[in-house]
């Protein structure tokens, strides 16, 4: 039932992107997703589709796993649209009893729909060619300088990795208590708003003390193994900058480049 | 009256990385009244497959029929299907959440839209039936101990009087002595309701004592089918797919190598006695020699 939420799920594969440092991909999805708010005009619209068509092709993900990613966000998308299309000022197209739709409007609406397609798209594909293992690890060692003026950082990405590892069984367990409750005849679709709300509780009830007792049961097996922080702890695969994360920096750089070049000279229409 | 499965397969994660075929063409017929057990390794299907009894899980191919009537049809009443096809996950102690006991054993029989009276009365008798104390039942049940939890969840689905009970390893994480009491308890319901019980277990021991017929699951399909002592008849089968047939299994097929007159079809510790005890009495009368 729940097992199909593929957002923040790793697919492994064998692809260049799999293997790339945490760090590289933590940053290129920072520039990508900043890249996409500043582009302007169809140029730099095709440099940022080729880019993310070409990362996708790259990290041998079937397309198929990532759209489905879309769907969870598609109401989100659909009120964006909307308040695009009706709120911006500009030349009238259509207009019944308050609302008018602009020109702008539609030009507005169609583009921050394609900008959150891509945004999905493009950290989708970070969350599925890292680990969360691997995705805590980055940015714990890219944020340490932090750590000189006094922000916890290991404690942060600690806290970061457990949350993360976490997900997966309490989505199982929701599952499990759901599957439950419905031999014993709970009803979880049907209703009205108060009925699903309250039909909630079995679910709800029994996930939060198995939430509960799980953390009691971590924080047991992490202290019976002497975890005491961050402070003197070494890893077992520390993460190392090798010759296709330099390459992937400076193309990285140069795709942002080629964006800002055409938001600047190529800006039309 | 029967559940049939016809050729189920069920198929995890399909066209991804993960996919797993938990099922593969099973064919079963669950018969009205029978007392059956599930055995299976981890992963070998078993919790796939009886969740597909009472229709929570949809099978990917394939059709079952309770009693005559296709469960995936379009206007068979599914919920329905579940009050008459009681399942007892595992850890059912997980699900508990209401604030007394009572009400909790309560929920079942309301969402089958019993009256509150009628379902108290429900909720009473299943109480009683599994044993708890009359003085817990307004008690929160998040105070009980693990095996009473248990008892209160078990009570939870016999108070919608189901016609089938399905128990999901019942017994595991318990004590010897809480198992003994959970799977006397099943016993009895089977006998005095005359319900179709059937028993998801990975220990052949639990199974042996009780059941009239075992199912082997192994890589999603069945393996055996039959009478405990058919099945026990292949229990060098049963090592490879890392099952073990009962202890007394082992010791008896031991003894005769050696020489001694018993019988090995013994599968509980009691026939296992009998046998024993009528060898040795063979030997006072000088039928046997023995090289232990």
């Amino acid at each position: 039932m729940l097992r199909d939420i593929t957002l923040g799920q790793y697919y492994p594969a064998d692809s260049v992107i799999h293997k790339l440092d945490p760090r590289v991909k933590l940053f290129g999805t920072l520039i990508y997703i900043i890249s996409l708010f500043c582009f302007r005009g169809a140029a730099a619209f095709a440099t940022v589709t080729l880019f993310l068509i070409a990362v996708i092709w790259t990290s041998k993900v079937p397309f198929k796993f990532m759209v489905k990613g879309l769907k969870a966000i598609m109401i989100l998308m659909l009120i964006t649209a909307a308040f695009n299309l009706f709120m911006t000022p500009g030349e009238t197209l259509v207009s019944f009893w308050i609302f008018k739709i602009t020109k702008e409007g539609v030009v507005n609406a169609a583009l921050m729909a394609v900008r959150l397609t891509y945004l999905i798209l493009g950290t989708s594909i970070m969350t599925l060619t890292t680990t969360p293992n691997q995705l805590t690890d980055g940015l714990e060692k890219a944020l340490m300088p932090l750590s000189k003026i006094g922000i916890p950082v290991h404690a942060i990405a600690m806290m970061m990795s457990i949350a993360l590892r976490f997900i997966p069984i309490l989505i199982e367990e929701t599952d499990k208590i759901m599957k439950a409750q419905m031999a014993r005849g709970a009803d979880f679709e049907s209703g009205n708003l108060l009925k699903k709300v309250k039909s909630m509780i079995p679910l709800l009830v029994p996930l939060f003390v198995s939430a509960f007792r799980r953390a009691d049961d971590l924080a047991m097996a992490m202290e019976a193994r002497c975890y005491h922080g961050g402070g003197g702890r070494t890893k077992m695969k520390p993460l190392r900058y090798e010759g296709r994360d330099r390459a992937a920096y400076l193309m990285i750089i140069l795709y942002f480049a080629a964006v800002l070049l055409c938001r600047a000279y190529l800006n039309w229409p | 009256m029967s559940i049939i499965l016809d050729k189920v397969n069920y198929v995890y994660s399909e066209e991804t990385a993960y996919r797993i075929q938990a099922l593969r063409d099973v064919n079963l017929e669950i018969r009205d009244g029978q007392f059956i057990g599930v055995i299976g390794h981890t992963g070998s299907g078993k919790s796939t497959l009886i969740q597909h009894l009472n229709g929570l899980m949809k099978a990917t191919s394939g059709t079952i029929y309770f009693n005559g009537q296709d469960i995936y049809a379009d206007d068979f009443d599914l919920r329905k299907l579940r009050s008459r096809v009681g399942l007892v996950f595992q850890y059912p102690e997980h699900q508990l959440f209401e604030t007394t006991i009572f009400d909790d054993v309560c929920f079942g029989p309301k969402n089958q839209g019993l009256s509150k009276e009628e379902a108290g009365l429900r909720a009473f008798e299943a109480l009683r039936s599994v044993g708890m104390p009359e003085e817990l039942y307004y008690q929160s049940p998040f105070d009980l101990s693990g095996g009473q939890k248990r008892r209160v969840a078990i009570a939870g689905v016999l108070a919608m009087k189901p016609e089938v009970l399905i128990l999901d390893e019942p017994t595991a994480g318990l004590d010897p002595a809480g198992r003994d009491e959970i799977l006397d308890l099943v016993a009895r319901m089977h006998k005095e309701r005359g319900i179709t019980v059937i028993l998801v277990s990975h220990s052949m021991e639990d199974v042996a004592k009780y059941v009239e017929r075992i199912i082997v699951m192994n890589q999603g399909a069945v393996m055996f089918d039959d009478t405990p002592r058919e099945v026990f008849r292949h229990y060098k089968e049963l090592e490879s797919v890392g099952l073990a047939a009962p202890q007394v299994t082992y010791l008896m097929h031991e003894l005769k190598e050696r020489g001694l007159l018993v019988n090995t079809e013994a599968t509980t510790v009691e026939e296992a006695r009998q046998s024993l005890m009528e060898a040795l009495a063979g030997i006072d009368a000088g039928h046997t020699d023995i090289h232990v």
